[in-house]
């Protein structure tokens, strides 16, 4: 992102652990800024999906934390930062099915350990930088131009 | 099929979005308890139908582009989620019959899968 980007955007949405009451305010709210800027409807269905499933992650597993949302001409970045506790084994949990969640957690139809398979469904790019007892942040990234082009 | 006709078809009750009864156009619908599915797999203006209540199947629904939600087996939401509903413009039916049926009436009505729109993209399913 550049200053230079006249549709350059950066916007953090804060997420309480265990807030079940509010979830899913901030994907809705990244939704309507991104349609809000003109973003083609499937590009901002996938980021507002890529949002939910993070949304619900910091909810259900972390500590607290936040969503930042960046757009700029070229690319949708949602970004979800948490303070803790972190993921001991990445790999065991980008495997579909796997989940620690609660049965509170599955009876509001979440929990079935796709919420990160699903985030790298709908992205372009996706990386997740973590360690236990240190926080996580998990970045989704959906092209609105292909890089260099 | 407008979803007044769905509504009769399916004995539901519309509890959210009267005024979407003859204006709303259906020709997909999905049947599913697990919102990431819903998330992953539905197409945008897809019927949902669901046994969930919880304010997350509302949430999924808008965040999905869903046309709207049928909640099935004779569960009824609570007020908050009809107000969230009412609130995003998602219009809320309930009908007595379990998912089997309620899927299969519709699918027999003409009412298309997911699948089919899946398949077309490339994508599994």
């Amino acid at each position: 992102m550049t200053a230079r980007d006249e549709r350059a955007l950066e916007m953090d949405f804060a997420v309480a652990r265990q807030d079940f009451a509010a979830a899913g305010e901030v994907a809705s709210r990244v939704k309507q800024v991104l349609r809000q800027l003109g973003i083609a409807s499937d590009l901002v269905r996938r980021a507002a999906v890529a949002a939910y499933e993070a949304e619900m992650n910091l909810v259900i597993h972390s500590s607290g934390g936040k969503i930042v949302l960046k757009v700029d001409s070229e690319r949708i970045v949602v970004e979800a930062r948490d303070i803790g506790p972190g993921i001991p084994d990445i790999e065991l949990a980008m495997r579909e099915g796997y989940s620690t969640a609660s049965d509170e957690v599955r009876e509001m139809g979440f929990g079935a350990g796709m919420g990160l398979p699903n985030m790298r469904r709908c992205s372009d790019a996706f990386t997740i930088d973590s360690s236990a007892g240190r926080g996580t942040t998990v970045t989704a990234a959906i092209y609105i131009a292909k890089p260099g082009s | 099929m407008k979803l007044e006709e769905i509504a009769k078809l399916i004995g539901a009750d519309v509890i959210a979005g009267v005024d979407k009864l003859c204006t709303l156009d259906i020709d997909t619908a999905c049947g599913a308890d697990l919102m990431s599915d819903v998330l992953a797999f539905c197409h945008e203006r897809t019927l949902l139908l669901t046994g969930l209540t919880s304010p997350q199947v509302v949430r999924s629904a808008e965040v999905a582009g869903l046309s709207g939600i049928v909640f099935v087996r004779g569960k009824r939401p609570g007020d908050g989620v009809i107000e969230l509903a009412n609130a995003l413009g998602i219009p809320l039916l309930a009908t007595d019959y379990p998912m089997f049926e309620a899927c299969g009436m519709l699918y027999r009505a003409g009412i298309g899968g997911t699948y089919r729109l899946s398949r077309a993209e490339g994508r599994g399913c």
